[in-house]
């Protein structure tokens, strides 16, 4: 592979491939397709957290003109219904209960939406109520009826070491790590500190909602879905309805938004079942209350403690998170995993003991989220950071640079040391601040910084085709979804550059997995790093095909060949890719195929972490005493991505997750109240608008070109998220001494503790 | 959707004439049909939107007379006489309109869901205000939620597009 110092197209602020389509209302989502025969599908959804669903009758619903199909527990009874890719604990449709409102009970295929929704309101189902375990507070009690005791064993794609089901308890999964000695790094700390701290469930609000299309026939099963994990998708699929892999093919048009809230398998197996059923393509249009009752991010409960010597150097730490995961698993085992190392943080702190657990209540299943685990463990471990430092009469910035980790220092043992030049990094954000400055402001007025670095929970697994075409044209085959991360441009931005061609000969189609090959996900910031390797290695094999080739033509060593401009030169002589290939086939055909592997041990480290994922965040607020309104005079995002393969769409990435966390931060909560949920619609859950605009938004982009993927590359864009909350929740403590340990920092709840505060 | 079904002797037809990007349209609709389907199923228009369904986040917003509207909400009869414009109307003979260029250009879009909307809210702004400070297009563009590019970009995005307009209509 030729190793780069100056790039062509690497680096360069590339216009988005898909743009055009974009702007122009041609992109297609899965609900703009239209599949001939197509029914349309509507679900019956439980409205009580837990119930027994003593009987179900579809007889009326049936009947109504215009039904085709009902789909109730009956119609499964052939396959093993339970999907998971962690744990298959979820069955496609309600068994014997119901464990969270909005959980599928019955599905109507239709001729058109409104026939589909009024057979609803003719299925009738008989409920018995059961206790509610509405909190993990409810599900831990001793004694509390068992949530899941008909698990059906391990999902294939949990990459956990071992899944700790406890099944005879309502803890889905527990996670624990430890190192050194907790119990003398107390002893030998001068100071201890304890906190709690609570993290909301909050909704990824993908604008364009789940949507799934599927057909069953004699080829099988063909699902377009609006999803980020198409072979995972095809796995689960296959497995459930017993098919081979090679007869289940998942289309994924472009995808509105996604955020991890399309990560795994979600509506597609009730889908497939509805459809198979009818016999008949059925899709499924699910509007935005639905989706915000199919997925959602594990709210927590976060107890921090840490040892400290009187210098500020941290010594020991034990921390508990709790999470709510919901009805069902979905993506919680990881979720557990990741917010215990996260908790642990990027800090020099020999001695731990930290725990996770992932709780089953009777809400809606949490699964990914931009930075699993990540928001919930940072909010408190660096809210708690700036609490240990005020407490110890040291300043916030310099506490954490005396204790951040440095370039090659051991993390946790096993894992990659740090590979990001933290105390520079936190530097830069606090000259942005002023951070100097800022001691002598007035009160209603301060700032605060947050240090997110989290272990990537990128798996180093994806393969890729790039094929160079009869006219000099390439087409990539790459099964990273585009999301609107921008992949496919950063995708095709590494194969030209390898390929010595301009951008514009390049195109990359959606995937659809009988024709792409396979990747892991599109997710955990993976696809520019894990892909992107995938991807060079395809276009350095196709390369190294023209080199041979152009070699033989012109008569020249494979030495003295050089690829330019879409030409093959050896000194004086030169050849088009267009006319070499005409001359290797003999004829205005053929095509050349080049493949890339990336898997660990192959192309890239076995050891995980793949990069050490940092996004540092500082907020400069203002907060208004008399309502309690926190107002963003100024926020700064740094990202370490190592190499930005396009710039601009790094920084929209970052200001993305960022906005996202100024949400979760300031107002976003989805609330529930004994397993009702009180605010599944846009009108009681306010996401950002315009107005939340920092008047001055900074993203900093940190190149060492020090990542393990395509010209030193690392992931990038879910870190953006995790620290908004501390450094504004800091900046609030700082502007007024008002330390809030709940999010989100409503007015009402920022006014309320103002208020305490003077009456004390 | 969720008024249930009619018989089919009970429907109700109405006829209504309209322009739709640029062609005069004549169909019949239902008393409640909203404008968001008529488009997308009848008209194949489907770079129209739909996400909150209630008016809060105009991915759904199309121009009606130059005015933006949401038409999740909006009942197709009332488009009887009216000029509607959705996003598949705005590029003339091919060429982009200067938002669509500016949205490309300064990364005013990712997964895409919200840009039609967003655009043609955009378009409606230029027209009344050829040069609006932060603040105008803030306030104006608050009815449009895009839950991926954080704002920055695409208030970046209207400021290019209000330059490049303004120097095209004073023929710079
Ligand atoms: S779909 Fe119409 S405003 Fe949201
Ligand atoms: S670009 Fe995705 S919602 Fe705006």
């Amino acid at each position: 592979m030729a190793t780069k110092s100056s790039f062509t197209i690497v680096g360069k602020a590339a216009r988005r491939v898909e743009g055009i389509e974009k702007v122009t209302g041609q992109a297609k989502f899965t609900v703009d397709l239209t599949i001939p025969g197509m029914l349309e599908g509507k679900v019956a959804r439980s409205p009580y957290p837990h119930a027994l669903v003593e009987s179900i009758d579809t007889t009326r619903a049936e009947k109504l003109p215009g039904v085709v199909a009902v789909l109730t527990r009956a119609d499964v009874k052939d396959i093993n219904p339970y999907f998971g890719h962690c744990l298959r604990d979820r069955p496609l449709i309600a068994l014997d209960r119901v464990r969270y409102v909005g959980e599928p009970v019955a599905a109507v295929a239709a001729v058109d939406a409104l026939t589909a929704q009024e057979a609803l309101s003719l299925v009738e189902v008989k409920y018995k109520e059961l206790p509610v375990m509405a909190t993990f507070d409810d599900s831990l009690t001793p004694g509390a009826p068992i949530l899941h005791p008909d698990i059906q064993g391990e999902g294939a794609y949990h990459e956990l070491k071992k899944l700790q089901a406890e099944i005879q308890t309502n803890v889905c999964h527990h996670e624990h790590i430890e190192e050194g000695d907790v119990g003398t790094g107390f002893a030998e700390s001068d100071r201890i500190f304890e906190d709690v701290f609570e993290f909301p469930m909050v909704y990824h609000y993908t604008m364009e909602p789940h949507a799934a299309i599927a057909k069953v026939d004699a080829n099988g099963i063909t699902v377009w879905s609006s999803c980020a994990h198409p072979f995972v998708v095809r796995a689960e699929l296959a497995l459930i309805f017993e098919q081979p892999l090679s007869k289940v093919q998942v289309l994924v048009p472009y995808v509105g938004g996604a955020y991890g809230g399309k990560s795994y398998t979600k509506i597609e197996p009730l889908v497939v079942a509805l459809a198979r059923k009818a016999g008949q393509p059925v899709r499924l249009e699910q509007s935005v209350p639905e989706s915000m009752l199919t997925n959602r991010r594990h709210s927590a409960r976060v107890w921090i403690k840490t040892g400290v010597k009187r210098d500020g150097t941290l010594v020991a730490r034990e921390a508990k998170v709790l999470l709510d995961t919901g009805a069902y698993a979905d993506n919680g085992p990881r979720v557990a995993r990741r917010a215990a190392t996260r908790i642990h943080g990027p800090y020099r702190i020999g001695n731990y003991n930290i725990d996770a657990l992932a709780v089953y209540t009777n809400t809606c299943p949490a699964g990914s989220f931009r930075s699993i685990g990540g928001p919930q463990s940072i909010w408190a471990l660096e809210s708690h950071m700036d609490i240990m430092a005020e407490q110890l009469g040291i300043d916030p910035l310099e506490f954490r640079l005396k204790n951040l980790l440095k370039r090659g220092d051991i993390v946790k043992s096993g894992a990659k040391p740090m590979d990001a030049d933290l105390l520079s990094d936190l530097k830069q954000v606090a000259v942005k601040l002023d951070w100097k400055g800022s001691a002598k402001r007035r009160t209603g007025s301060g700032v605060g910084l947050a240090v997110g670095v989290t272990d990537s929970e990128a798996v180093p697994v994806s393969t890729a085709i790039v094929r160079l075409l009869a006219d000099g044209s390439v087409v990539l085959m790459s099964g990273s979804t585009e999301v609107g991360q921008g992949t496919r441009t950063v995708l095709c931005q590494i194969a030209a550059e390898e390929l010595s061609v301009a951008l514009e000969k390049v195109t990359m189609h959606s995937t659809d997995t009988n024709v792409t090959p396979f990747d892991r996900s599109t997710g955990a910031s993976r696809s520019t790093t894990v892909m992107g390797t995938a991807v060079r290695a395809a276009a350095a094999d196709l390369r190294a095909q023209l080199i041979e080739i152009g070699a033989e033509i012109l008569k020249a060593k494979p030495e003295q060949i050089v690829l330019k401009d879409g030409e093959i030169i050896a000194g004086e002589y030169r050849i088009g890719y267009t006319k070499a290939l005409h001359t290797y086939f003999g004829m205005p055909g053929g095509e050349l195929i080049g493949r890339g592997y990336c898997r660990p041990g192959g192309g890239m480290s076995p050891i995980y972490p793949l990069f050490w994922e940092t996004g540092l965040g500082g907020a400069d607020v203002e907060v208004d005493v008399e309502t309690g309104e926190i107002k963003l005079n100024r926020f700064v995002g740094l990202a370490d991505v190592g190499k930005a393969i396009n710039p601009p769409q790094c920084e929209g990435q970052d200001e993305g997750a960022a906005m996202m966390g100024i949400g979760h931060t300031l107002f976003e909560s989805l609330i529930y109240d004994k397993g009702q949920p009180l605010n599944p619609n846009l009108v009681d859950y306010r996401v950002p608008s315009f107005r939340n605009l920092p008047a001055v938004f900074d993203t900093i982009l940190v190149e060492n070109q020090d990542g393990p993927g395509p010209h030193g590359a690392k992931g990038m864009g879910e870190t953006g998220i995790v620290s908004p909350a501390p450094a504004i929740g800091n900046a609030l403590a700082r502007a007024t001494g008002v330390r809030i340990r709940e999010l989100p920092l409503t007015p009402e709840r920022v006014w309320r503790a103002l208020r305490d505060k003077s009456s004390k | 959707m969720a008024e249930g079904r009619l018989k089919a002797e009970d429907r109700q037809f109405i006829p209504i004439t309209f322009t739709l990007n640029g062609r005069a349209q004549e169909i019949q609709v239902e008393p409640h049909e909203l404008l968001i389907d008529v488009i997308r199923n009848r008209f194949g228009f489907t770079g129209t939107k739909r996400s909150c369904d209630v008016q809060v986040c105009g991915a759904c917003t199309v121009l009606v007379d130059g005015q933006p509207v949401s038409s999740c909400t909006y009942l197709a009869f009332e488009a009887l006489g009216h000029d509607v414009l959705t996003i598949e109307g705005l590029a003339k003979n091919g060429k982009l309109h200067p938002l669509q260029e500016a949205f490309i250009e300064h990364g005013g879009l990712q997964c895409g869901f919200c840009t039609p909307g967003m655009i043609l809210a955009a378009k409606s702004l230029l027209e009344q205000n050829a040069n609006p400070t932060r603040e105008e297009i803030i306030h104006f563009m608050e009815g449009n939620i895009c839950r991926c590019t954080g704002y920055k970009k695409i208030l970046e995005s209207i400021q290019a597009a209000a330059k490049t307009l303004r120097q095209q209509s004073s023929g710079v």
